[in-house]
C-alpha cells in the first residue's frame, strides 16, 4: 500500500513533481558546479600565476658573485662554478615533480658581434626552448617558452639542437637583423630565426640554444643557473621553519607539503652541488593572491549552496501545500500521522535522489564548460562528492519539507476536504 | 458592502487551515462582532478599496507573505553582494598585485643617469596613484680588488614598494649598509665594518643587516641614497614605479611618463603586466559566472515561492471575479501586490546584501567593499520583474477558468 502510494502520486502528479525535481536538479546543478570550481580554482589560478615566471631558481653551490647591473654581467663568463646539465632532468625525478611546469637552464657567455666594422661584446644567453627531455619513464618539454610565456617573438622559435638564434630587439634594431638573416658571432656564422621582444634585458642579448653557448664558452655540459617554475601552496609557518630543526613527523609533513621552501629544499637534494632558492618576488606574491581568490570564491560557494537549498526548500514547501486536500482524505480515512509523514518523506527521498543524480551529472557538464571556457583547461569533478552531494540533496529536501508537512499532518480534515482550502 | 463581505469571509474562514492564523483571527472575532467591525471602518478614514484589499492580503496571510518576502529580501541580497563584490574585486585584487612591486620601470637611456629632477616628475605625474622608488647602481672594489655592485636606495620607498624583500634590519643612520646575502661573504663576512673603492673615493661604512630575495639583489650592497650620492656623484638611473589601476590606466601612465622625460627608456615589467591581467580576467569571469549562477538560482527560488503563493489565492481570484472584477482589475491587483513586495524585498535585501559584501570584504581582503548604490536601481528593477513574472503566470492560467470552478473546491 505504501509503495503504491508513492507510485501513485509520481505517475498521476507527474507535473508537480516535474517542478519539484527540476528544482531540486537545479540546485544541485549549481552547488556541484560551485564545489567543483572552488575545489580545484586553487590549482588553475596557480598556473595563470606562472605566467608571472620562474619562482624558484638554482645557482651553484660554490659560485662567485654576480657582478650585473642592467642584465649585463660584468664577471668574466669562465667565472665561478657551473652545474652540470646532466643533471636536470633529476628536477622532475624529485618528490613534487608533478608540481613543476617547467624549467629553463641558462648560460650567459660574452660574444663579439661586428657593427658598422667595429667589434662589440654582447651577450649571448645559451638556454632550452622546448627541449624534450626525460627522466626514468617520464617524457616532458621544457624551456623558456614555459617558463618564460612573456617572452614574444617575431619569425620562429630556433629548434634547440639547431644553430639558429633569437636576436634582443632593440640588439637587432642596432645591427640591422631581421629575422633569416646569418650573423657572425665571435667567428662563427649562425642563422637568425627570430627577433625577441621582452621588455628586458633579453631585448640587448642573443639567445641561442644551450650547446651553442657551451660550445663558445668551451665547456660542455656547464649551465650557470636553472629557473624552475613550481606550483607552490602560500607558505604559512611551519614553511618558514629551518628543515634543519625540525623533528621526525613535523619534518616529514614539511618535506611532504609543496612550499617554495620545501621544493627548493628538494631541488638541492636532486642537483649535486647547487643552491636552490625562492624568488621571493614571485614565491611570496603568489601566496598572497591565491589566498585571497581561493577565500573568495569558497565564500561565493558558501553563498550558492546557501541559495540553492533555499531554492529547493521553497520548491518542496509548495510543493506539498498544494496536497492539502489528499492529506485530509488519508487523514478522514484514518491514516496515522506517522504514516502520512512517511509517504511524504520516502516522495522527498526519491525526488532529491532523482534530482541529485540529474543534477551531480549536469553540474559536472558545467562545471567542464566553466573550465573550457574560462581557463582552456579541464574542471574534473570527484566522483567522491556524488555521495556527500546525494546525502546533502536528500537533508536539504526533508528540511525543505519538513515544516510543510508537519503543517499539512496537523490540518483538521473536515476543512481540507470542504475544499474551503 | 463588498468590505462586509470580505471581512466575514476573513473571519469565518479559518485561512488554509493553518493553525497559526486561526487563533488570531478568533480574537478579533470575540473582542469585535461582525457589525462593530464594519461600523469602526465606516468611521475609519477613507482608503481605497484597492489599497486596503493589497495590505489585508498580506497582513492575513503572514506566514505566506512572510515566506515569500523572505525569499525575495535573501535573493536581492544574494545578487547585491555579488554584484557589488563583482564590480569591486577587481580594484581589491589589483592591490593585491601591487605587492609584486614595480609594473613600469624607467631607466636612463644607454645606461645614463636620468635627470635630477626626474623623480619629480614621475611624482607629479603619478599624483598619488602608486609608489615611486629611484636606484643607482655602480660597480665599486672591496679592499681586496673584489668587484661589486653597489646600489643606492631611498629605503623608506623601497620598503613600500619591494614587500618581498626579506631584511633583518633596515639601515636607520646614515654610512649603514644592508648586504645581500650572496655579498656578505665577499665584503663584510664577521659583519665588521668595511669600506669600498669606486673611482679612487673610499667611503666606510658598517652593515645593519641583509637582504634576501633569491634574485640579483642577494648580490649587492644597499646604501641609502643621499650617502650614496656623496660618495660617487652618480645619480640615479632607474626608477621603478607600481602604478595603480588598470592595464588601460597603467599604460595611460606609461604614456604620460614617456612625454615627459624624453631621456628615459619607459617599459612596463611585462610579466607582472601580463600576469595581473590574466588572473584578474580568470578570477573576473569566474566570479560572473558563479554570480550568474546564484542570481538565477535565487529568482527560480522567488518565482516557485510566489507562484505558489498566488496559486493557493485562487479563491479569492474568483470571488472578486465572480463578483464583477474586471480582468484588468484582477490583473492590476495582482501585479501591484507583486510589485510592492518585490520592492519591498528588493530594499531590505540590498541592505542585508551590502553588509554581506562589506563582511566578506573584510573577512577576505581585509578592506571593506564599498556599497555601490548603483546597483540599487538594477536589484529592484529585476526583483519587481521577476516577482510580475511570479504572478502573472498563475494569474494566467487561473483566468481560463470558471470562478464557480475554483469556488468549488477543484
Amino acid at each position: 500500500m505504501f509503495v503504491r502510494l508513492v507510485y501513485e502520486s509520481f505517475r498521476r502528479q507527474k507535473r508537480r513533481k516535474l517542478l519539484a525535481g527540476a528544482a531540486i536538479t537545479l540546485g544541485v546543478t549549481v552547488a556541484t558546479a560551485m564545489i567543483a570550481v572552488a575545489t580545484d580554482i586553487g590549482d588553475k589560478i596557480n598556473r595563470e600565476l606562472r605566467t608571472i615566471g620562474a619562482n624558484l631558481l638554482i645557482t651553484p653551490q660554490e659560485d662567485s658573485l654576480d657582478v650585473e647591473i642592467g642584465g649585463v654581467n660584468l664577471k668574466p663568463p669562465s667565472d665561478g662554478a657551473f652545474l652540470d646539465e646532466a643533471d636536470l632532468p633529476k628536477i622532475k625525478g624529485t618528490f613534487w615533480h608533478n608540481n613543476i611546469t617547467g624549467f629553463a637552464p641558462m648560460l650567459p657567455v660574452t660574444v663579439q658581434v661586428e657593427q658598422e666594422g667595429q667589434q662589440r661584446d654582447v651577450t649571448l644567453l645559451g638556454t632550452y626552448f622546448a627541449r624534450p627531455l626525460s627522466f626514468g619513464q617520464e617524457h616532458f618539454t621544457t624551456g623558456v617558452r614555459s617558463t618564460h610565456p612573456w617572452w614574444r617573438i617575431s619569425g620562429a622559435w630556433p629548434d634547440d639542437n639547431s644553430r639558429d638564434v633569437l636576436v634582443g630587439e632593440k640588439l637587432a634594431s642596432l645591427l640591422g637583423e631581421k629575422p633569416g638573416d646569418e650573423l657572425t658571432l665571435s667567428g662563427r656564422q649562425f642563422h637568425v630565426s627570430g627577433i625577441l621582444s621582452t621588455d628586458a634585458a633579453e631585448d640587448d642579448q642573443i639567445v641561442a640554444p644551450l650547446a651553442i653557448a657551451q660550445e663558445i664558452l668551451g665547456k660542455p655540459g656547464a649551465v650557470r643557473r636553472v629557473y624552475v617554475s613550481a606550483l607552490t601552496k602560500p607558505e604559512d609557518a611551519l614553511a618558514r621553519r629551518d628543515p634543519k630543526s625540525l623533528s621526525g613527523p613535523i619534518y616529514d609533513r614539511w618535506y611532504c607539503s609543496p612550499y617554495p621552501q620545501s621544493i627548493a629544499y628538494q631541488l638541492q637534494e636532486a642537483i649535486p652541488h647547487s643552491h636552490a632558492e625562492q624568488i621571493r618576488q614571485v614565491a611570496q606574491n603568489e601566496g598572497a593572491v591565491l589566498t585571497r581568490i581561493e577565500g573568495l570564491i569558497f565564500l561565493i560557494t558558501l553563498a550558492a549552496l546557501f541559495a540553492s537549498a533555499l531554492a529547493v526548500s521553497a520548491a518542496m514547501a509548495t510543493a506539498i501545500f498544494e496536497r492539502r486536500s489528499e492529506v485530509g482524505l488519508m487523514k478522514a480515512l484514518g491514516a496515522s500521522k506517522l504514516a502520512i509523514a512517511s509517504v511524504f518523506f520516502a516522495e522527498a527521498t526519491l525526488l532529491a535522489l532523482i534530482g541529485g543524480l540529474a543534477g551531480f551529472a549536469a553540474g559536472g557538464l558545467l562545471a567542464r564548460q566553466i573550465g573550457r571556457s574560462i581557463f582552456d583547461s579541464q574542471i574534473g569533478i570527484q566522483p567522491v562528492l556524488l555521495p556527500v552531494v546525494l546525502v546533502v540533496a536528500v537533508l536539504v529536501t526533508f528540511a525543505g519539507s519538513a515544516a510543510a508537512i508537519r503543517r499539512a499532518v496537523q490540518l483538521d480534515p473536515v476543512f481540507a476536504l470542504r475544499g474551503e482550502l | 458592502m463588498r468590505t462586509r463581505d470580505m471581512s466575514k469571509r476573513d473571519m469565518s474562514k479559518p485561512d488554509m487551515g493553518k493553525p497559526d492564523m486561526i487563533a488570531p483571527l478568533r480574537v478579533s472575532s470575540q473582542s469585535d462582532s461582525a457589525c462593530s467591525l464594519a461600523a469602526s471602518r465606516s468611521q475609519a478614514p477613507h482608503t481605497s478599496m484597492f489599497l486596503r484589499m493589497l495590505v489585508r492580503a498580506a497582513v492575513l496571510r503572514r506566514g505566506r507573505a512572510t515566506s515569500a518576502l523572505f525569499a525575495m529580501v535573501v535573493a536581492a541580497a544574494v545578487a547585491t553582494a555579488m554584484l557589488n563584490l563583482f564590480v569591486d574585486v577587481q580594484a581589491k585584487l589589483q592591490r593585491e598585485f601591487r605587492n609584486y612591486g614595480a609594473n613600469i620601470i624607467l631607466v636612463g637611456r644607454d645606461g645614463a643617469s636620468l635627470p635630477v629632477d626626474a623623480l619629480g616628475h614621475v611624482e607629479s605625474r603619478l599624483a598619488g596613484r602608486g609608489l615611486v622608488a629611484p636606484f643607482a647602481m655602480i660597480v665599486a672594489r672591496t679592499r681586496d680588488g673584489q668587484p661589486v655592485v653597489v646600489a643606492g636606495a631611498d629605503f623608506a620607498r623601497v620598503r613600500q614598494l619591494d614587500r618581498w624583500w626579506s631584511v633583518d634590519t633596515w639601515p636607520s643612520s646614515p654610512q649603514q649598509a644592508l648586504i645581500g646575502v650572496r655579498a656578505r661573504s665577499t665584503v663584510s663576512p664577521k659583519n665588521q665594518p668595511f669600506d669600498l673603492t669606486f673611482h679612487g673615493h673610499v667611503i666606510h661604512l658598517t652593515p645593519a643587516g641583509t637582504v634576501q630575495t633569491g634574485a640579483a639583489e642577494d648580490s649587492r650592497v644597499y646604501l641609502s641614497l643621499s650617502d650614496f650620492v656623496a660618495w660617487t656623484g652618480v645619480q640615479p638611473s632607474t626608477i621603478e614605479v607600481a602604478a595603480n589601476g588598470s592595464a588601460e590606466q597603467v599604460s595611460a601612465i606609461m604614456q604620460q611618463l614617456a612625454q615627459a622625460l624624453p631621456a628615459a627608456d619607459v617599459r612596463p615589467v611585462r610579466q607582472i603586466v601580463e600576469g595581473e591581467a590574466r588572473v584578474l580576467g580568470k578570477t573576473r569571469a569566474t566570479l560572473l559566472a558563479a554570480a550568474v549562477l546564484i542570481i538565477l538560482t535565487s529568482a527560480l527560488c522567488v518565482l516557485s515561492t510566489l507562484m505558489g503563493w498566488v496559486f493557493d489565492r485562487r479563491r479569492d481570484f474568483a470571488i472578486m471575479k465572480a463578483l464583477g472584477a474586471s480582468n484588468r482589475l484582477l490583473n492590476g491587483f495582482f501585479a501591484a501586490e507583486a510589485a510592492a513586495l518585490g520592492a519591498a524585498g528588493a530594499i531590505i535585501g540590498f541592505v542585508v546584501g551590502i553588509g554581506v559584501a562589506a563582511w566578506i570584504g573584510r573577512a577576505n581582503f581585509h578592506a571593506p567593499v564599498v556599497p555601490r548604490f548603483s546597483v540599487l536601481p538594477i536589484v529592484v528593477a529585476v526583483s519587481i520583474a521577476v516577482t510580475l513574472l511570479s504572478a502573472i503566470l498563475p494569474i494566467s492560467l487561473l483566468r481560463r477558468v470558471q470562478p464557480a470552478v475554483i469556488l468549488r473546491g477543484e
